[in-house]
């Protein structure tokens, strides 16, 4: 068992940003959309990316979470450099060792909730009874495995939200990425599903970023990492970092 | 990711849209279908010109006069018939053939109260075994009839339904024209060539006919018959050689033509086949509109599901994922359509076949060949848009609305 918010020194981090850039276009017209960044994070941890609009949070998150490559600079992914991953690589470390939770939830539509779960496990060649099983257990792990044969019409916001949550959670991940995920829900159904994911973090050890421009959500985390034209511009726990 | 699992996603993309999914696959229905239905009727017809041709007689020479032609200052110029003086010739001076004149003409048939129109052949004995009758009852002339033009006839079974129903018509007297003939025989059914009913025929004496209806001693052509198989091509030039010194000399173009039956079959097979392959390219072409119409489908379909393709790429399907889910779309699309146009193509081969009243036949050949090239227009087809789909950028994917 591995500890929330252990040394660094103790154990290898999750995700190890070095000096990483990004840079569209070129010449006069060239955009920077991250200049430069560091950090780590480490097993276990629960952290929140900040910014204003602009600001390089998401082109970080979509490199942290292996959709995008950087310009340049080093990405080690549990100590693997995967910046210079092609398309393939990246698709079998996202499938074996990422979860994703969207803003717009992103279930398929008509499809059942335990068909949306069960996705991954697809895509990882699980076979039929394992899959079902394991998609149940993670509906169940959410509190919403009554509305496995629903469609995601047939939901609420926050039910979908879960619903994806599973999704992300039915492969195991190494690492959850949020990009937002309370945006589209109300104050009732934001708290629910941040204390599910603080639930995740505490009892499974599940190393969590999740992407927030709401400073009432991010001080459900331990850490946030505030962007400013592309650059990181703080880091530290919310109380000292939020205004 | 297993195979099975690609399929029943595809199955179910398919089942999701169906009405769509139908009207897709209509181009291949069709396609498919109308390939099947052309080429199986092409083949038919080139059965039934090969039946027909053979029920004619084996290595049969038909000798007729040349047609009119238009000489100098447009002057119609008729080549003359022949005479029984002709066909006797042939008969002496040319070895292992059969020969029989053959005149034509259509006469009007009464007999009781009924009233028919036949056609009236004048000819002798051999003409039979020429051109493979059969008597069903009665008997053939006899040579004395031939002799003295006696007014006596064979009927085909047309003419014996028509005339006489149930009733015997062997020693009863049938008109023909104004000339009263006795019915020594009925031939055996033979069933229609070319459209023309074999059966509806009077057949009687040479003589009988020039005499006593036509009124002139004319043969209007010759058949013959070669004995051997493949001795058509020398026999047809020895009685060009005859028949030219006998009708003015070698010097002008023959005023008559000798057609080697075998050589027409082989040349109307020829013609039909050519036929059924440029109807089954025809029937291809809508085949390719068909694949056309499911790639526009298929990227209609994926920029539809960009979001949907974003997805499934971001929780880990791999380019080859995407690519073989969209593609066996695509296939299973053409492949349902082609399955239902095979079975277009055998109902419209069905009813083709029996408006033009040709043999229904089917070819494994062709149903495969049909159904192989409805999968072959869906991998082709569905590859451009697979590949889209699989390429696309998922950060991009997820942003499309």
């Amino acid at each position: 068992m591995i500890e929330p918010d252990t040394s660094p020194e103790s154990t290898e981090p999750i995700i190890e940003m070095r000096k990483i850039r990004k840079i569209y276009g070129s010449g006069n017209t060239e955009v920077r959309a991250l200049d430069g960044v560091d950090f780590r994070i480490e097993p276990g941890q629960f952290v929140s990316v900040m910014g204003p609009s602009g600001s390089g949070k998401s082109t970080c998150m979509n490199i942290v979470g292996c959709l995008d490559t950087p310009s340049s600079g080093a990405y080690l992914f549990c100590g693997l450099d995967v910046a210079r991953y092609d398309k393939n690589q990246l698709a079998l470390l996202r499938r074996n060792y990422l979860g994703f939770v969207f803003q717009s939830f992103n279930l398929i539509a008509r499809t059942t909730a335990l068909e949306n779960v069960e996705l991954p496990l697809i895509y990882k060649g699980v076979k039929p009874a394992e899959r079902r099983l394991r998609a149940m257990k993670a509906l169940a792990s959410v509190g919403i495995a009554d509305r496995a044969d629903h469609a995601p019409s047939e939901l609420s916001g926050g039910q979908q939200q879960r619903v994806a949550i599973a999704r992300a959670l039915v492969s195991e991940p190494t690492l959850l990425l949020a990009d937002e995920p309370t945006g589209n829900l109300d104050t009732e159904t934001t708290a629910d599903v941040l204390h599910l994911l603080q639930q995740l973090n505490h009892e499974h050890d599940l190393t969590i970023v999740m992407v927030t421009h709401e400073p009432e959500v991010a001080v459900h985390t331990r850490r946030v990492l505030y962007f400013v034209d592309g650059k990181l511009v703080d880091d530290g726990p919310p109380s000292e970092v939020i205004p | 990711m297993r195979l099975a699992d690609t399929f029943q996603m595809a199955f179910l993309a398919i089942a999701r849209n169906k009405i769509r999914s139908f009207l897709t696959a209509l181009g291949i229905i069709i396609g498919v279908g109308s390939v099947i239905a052309m080429v199986h009727v092409g083949q038919a017809a080139t059965q039934s010109v090969t039946e027909n041709i053979s029920s004619m007689g084996s290595n049969l020479l038909i000798v007729s006069p040349a047609r009119a032609r238009r000489g100098p200052g447009g002057v119609r110029i008729t080549s003359p018939p022949f005479t029984i003086d002709d066909v006797e010739t042939l008969e002496h001076e040319i070895r292992g053939i059969l020969v029989a004149p053959e005149i034509n003409t259509n006469q009007s048939l009464v007999y009781a109260n009924v009233n028919h129109n036949a056609s009236i052949l004048g000819t002798t004995n051999d003409y039979f075994e020429i051109r493979n009758y059969q008597l069903d009852r009665g008997r053939y002339f006899e040579p004395e009839e031939i002799e003295r033009s006696a007014t006596v006839c064979i009927i085909g079974s047309t003419v014996n339904d028509t005339m006489f129903g149930r009733s015997d018509p062997l020693g009863n007297n049938l008109r023909v024209g104004r000339t009263s003939c006795e019915v020594v025989g009925i031939l055996q059914a033979k069933g229609a060539s070319f459209g023309r009913d074999l059966d509806d025929v009077v057949v009687m004496p040479t003589g009988t006919v020039q005499s006593r209806i036509l009124g002139n001693m004319d043969v209007r052509s010759i058949q013959i018959s070669a004995l051997q198989d493949g001795t058509t091509a020398r026999i047809k030039a020895e009685i060009e050689e005859l028949l030219r010194d006998r009708r003015g000399g070698s010097g002008r173009e023959d005023d008559f033509f000798v057609r080697d039956m075998q050589e027409v079959a082989d040349t109307l097979e020829g013609t039909t086949r050519t036929l059924t392959m440029l109807l089954g390219a025809i029937a291809a072409i809508s085949l390719l509109v068909g694949g056309i119409g499911i790639m526009n489908i298929m990227l209609v379909s994926v920029t539809e599901r960009t979001r949907e393709i974003g997805i499934r790429i971001a929780i880990g399907a791999q380019v080859k994922d995407v690519m073989i889910q969209f593609l066996v779309e695509a296939v299973a699309l053409s492949c349902l359509g082609g399955l239902l146009g095979v079975g277009v193509g055998i109902a419209g081969t069905h009813f083709a076949t029996q408006a033009m009243d040709l043999p229904f036949v089917l070819s494994m050949d062709t149903i495969l060949i049909g159904f192989g090239f409805s999968a072959f227009v869906g991998v082709v087809f569905g590859f451009f848009p697979a590949r889209k789909a699989a390429n696309l950028n998922p950060i991009e994917a997820l942003r499309h609305e």
